[in-house]
């Protein structure tokens, strides 16, 4: 375990160090970027004080190296609108898009365990087949449109759910007020009802197929017949002999499910008005605001990072099989 | 004289898997017609791939052609002094036909999915082969870059190219072309490792065959399958992926129309109860995407019944 623990942090390392190295290709791209931080009717004088303030002018080697010692230091740069550092503007808008992720992870999981189990248990049956062409629906509709329609029907139309806004929840939360947090909970939840349904219907489909594939392998295995055959229960049979089993390439897909359900966030919140990460990517996108683009981009890909390393860590805990490996 | 024999079975014995014989291209009809679901898929998509096609000969009229005084007309309205129908699915802001934008929609939408998984396919295939047949830090290197690419969700990674390259067909399909070689990658990797130690390679080699010509004539028919199913579930996503990006304005220019762009400006309307400028073209992505999915299930379980996962 050690040393496994050990070799996955050096990877892990290799991989931050490779972000951060593709960010500052992408970046370079376009050949020089000062143009990318100065105004369209900048003089001659003015994108030349610019390039030398941000180190444009310098080797490229040199430019990287100072590009990761900033990053290391949480320095991204000014955001070139608000004049302010631009990881505080990502990470004052972080818990709102946590909210987001966590409850689309929440709908994405709770639903799709419990349908891909029975699913699986009554494999052939009506329900099996329509459970599964619904989830073969949801795998294939684009997850904005739904956002679209749900505004139009649930919203307009029915006037069940709140469309746009978002009230704190995790905020107050992590400032240890408590009692607000409480008092915003009811109203919190119904106004993230909908973006989160919109970002977790894919991956709420996809698990269930997988769970669903999962449960038919292990079912099929002999040690679940000489559960049965001992005279186990049925119900004992599913939860603690097959599901344990079926939950490894679930947690796999769920560690990977961060990165996808962050790229719907990005589109949910814009559709929403959610004020989150997402959000500001796409406000920072309209105007070309390339340092806050970068933190937000540089920051995410850490936090998927970090969970990945994590799920790996926590994959080997569930089965001893892969320890070597 | 043996050798050559011998040379001429290891070939057949290789090619013989893939090649279309008759036999082979009947049983796939009878697997599709079997399963019901594929027939009406493939249907559709063959319907959106001709829009794409023939977008100018099938369109009632000019996508941009605006018409201010038919401003968003809802759908199935007739004219009020003619009594006919002038916009089947009405028009948008400017009154531009919805139908007629949809049809050229499906030009960009479709074939950027297509070109962009050819592109990526490619590039994956062979850094997978070379990195699996070669080994070593050659592998090392290629595998390390696919890891890192991983680590980047996608669309993080398309968003910094496309707003440092600027928008454009090309760019939007170069950026996800890119986006998905690390798939085939890695499957092209595995499959080559698994056929590199079989006989009909060594014998391949022991005759003095070229390392191209060994992975690309004796290798890639044989680990061909499993790309080609990936490939089908991937042009879906690339779909979804080009209208998100288009809907986040980094795809196309505005003047150009995709499903994702009619998307993103149905959002301008959609509070004033215009449902159909989003309606449509959402619809026409997920019946596209669902076709292409409900597919790549069919090719999976005829082509390659080891992937169905206990299914």
């Amino acid at each position: 375990m050690g040393a496994y623990l050990v070799r996955r942090l050096l990877q892990t390392i290799i991989v931050l160090i490779g972000v951060t190295l593709l960010s500052f290709v992408t970046l370079h791209l376009a050949g020089d970027p000062t143009y990318l931080y100065v105004s369209e009717r900048a003089t001659e004088q003015e994108i030349e004080n610019t390039r030398r303030a941000l180190g444009f002018d310098r080797p490229l080697p040199e430019q990287y190296l100072t590009y990761v010692g900033r990053v290391i230091q949480g320095d991204f740069g000014v955001s070139l609108r608000a004049q302010r550092p631009a990881l505080d503007m990502v990470l004052e808008r972080l818990p709102a898009t946590l909210e987001l992720t966590i409850m689309a992870m929440i709908v994405a999981t709770a639903f799709a365990i419990p349908i891909g189990i029975l699913s699986a248990m009554r494999r052939g049956t009506a329900f099996d087949g329509s459970m599964m062409l619904v989830a073969m629906l949801g795998q294939s509709i684009p997850s904005f449109w739904l956002g679209l329609m749900l505004i139009i029907f649930v919203g307009l139309n029915l006037r069940w759910l709140p469309i746009s806004g978002h009230v704190p929840f995790l905020d107050p939360l992590l400032d240890g007020d408590f009692q607000r947090a409480f008092t915003n909970f009811p109203d919190a939840m119904r106004h993230l009802l909908l973006p989160a349904i919109t970002v977790g219907v894919f991956s709420l489909s996809r698990n269930a197929r997988l769970v669903r594939s999962a449960m038919l392998e292990v079912l099929s295995q002999d040690y679940i017949r000489t559960a049965r055959s001992k005279g186990l229960r049925e119900p004992k049979v599913i939860i603690s002999h097959a599901f344990r089993n079926a939950l490894i390439p679930v947690i796999t897909m769920l560690g990977l499910e961060f990165g996808f359900l962050l790229s719907g966030v990005v589109v949910a919140e814009t559709i929403f008005s959610w004020p989150g990460v997402g959000r500001l990517v796409f406000d920072a996108i309209n105007q070309r605001n390339i340092p806050v683009v970068q933190a937000s981009v540089i920051m995410f890909s850490f936090m998927f990072v970090s969970l990945n390393l994590f799920v790996d860590l926590l994959y080997v805990r569930l089965d001893p099989r892969i320890r070597l490996n | 004289m043996t050798t050559h024999t011998a040379q001429q079975d290891v070939l057949s014995l290789s090619n013989s898997e893939l090649a279309p014989t008759t036999s082979s291209l009947r049983r796939a009809r009878k697997s599709l017609i079997r399963a019901r679901w594929p027939v009406l898929a493939l249907i559709i998509l063959i319907v959106m791939v001709s829009m794409a096609l023939f977008g100018p000969e099938v369109a009632p009229k000019d996508p941009n052609r605006q018409n201010l005084r038919a401003r968003l007309t809802a759908p199935f309205t007739a004219n009020e002094e003619t009594g006919d129908v002038d916009f089947l699915l009405g028009t948008d802001g400017l009154g531009r036909d919805l139908l007629s934008r949809l049809i050229y929609g499906a030009r960009i939408s479709v074939s950027v999915g297509f070109v962009a998984v050819f592109i990526g396919g490619i590039i994956g295939t062979l850094a997978g082969l070379v990195g699996g047949y070669t080994g070593g830090y050659v592998d090392d290197i290629i595998m390390r870059l696919a890891d890192i690419q991983l680590a980047f969700p996608f669309i993080l990674l398309a968003i910094m190219i496309l707003v440092v390259l600027g928008q454009g067909v090309l760019n939007l399909i170069l950026v996800l072309g890119i986006g998905q070689w690390v798939t085939y990658a890695r499957i092209a990797r595995g499959e080559t490792i698994a056929q590199r130690g079989q006989e009909y390679v060594e014998a391949a080699r022991s005759m003095g065959m070229g390392h191209w010509r060994i992975m690309l004539k004796e290798i890639l028919p044989n680990i061909l399958a499993p790309l080609i199913v990936i490939a089908s579930f991937n042009v879906a996503s690339v779909i979804l992926a080009e209208a998100a990006l288009s809907f986040l304005g980094l795809g196309v220019p505005p003047d150009v129309p995709t499903w994702g762009a009619m998307l993103a400006q149905s959002r301008d309307t959609l509070l004033a109860g215009k449902w159909w400028l989003a309606f449509y073209p959402g619809l026409a992505i997920m019946f596209t995407v669902l076709s292409l999915n409900i597919l790549g299930d069919w090719l999976r379980d005829f082509l390659d019944p080891r992937l169905r996962g206990g299914d």
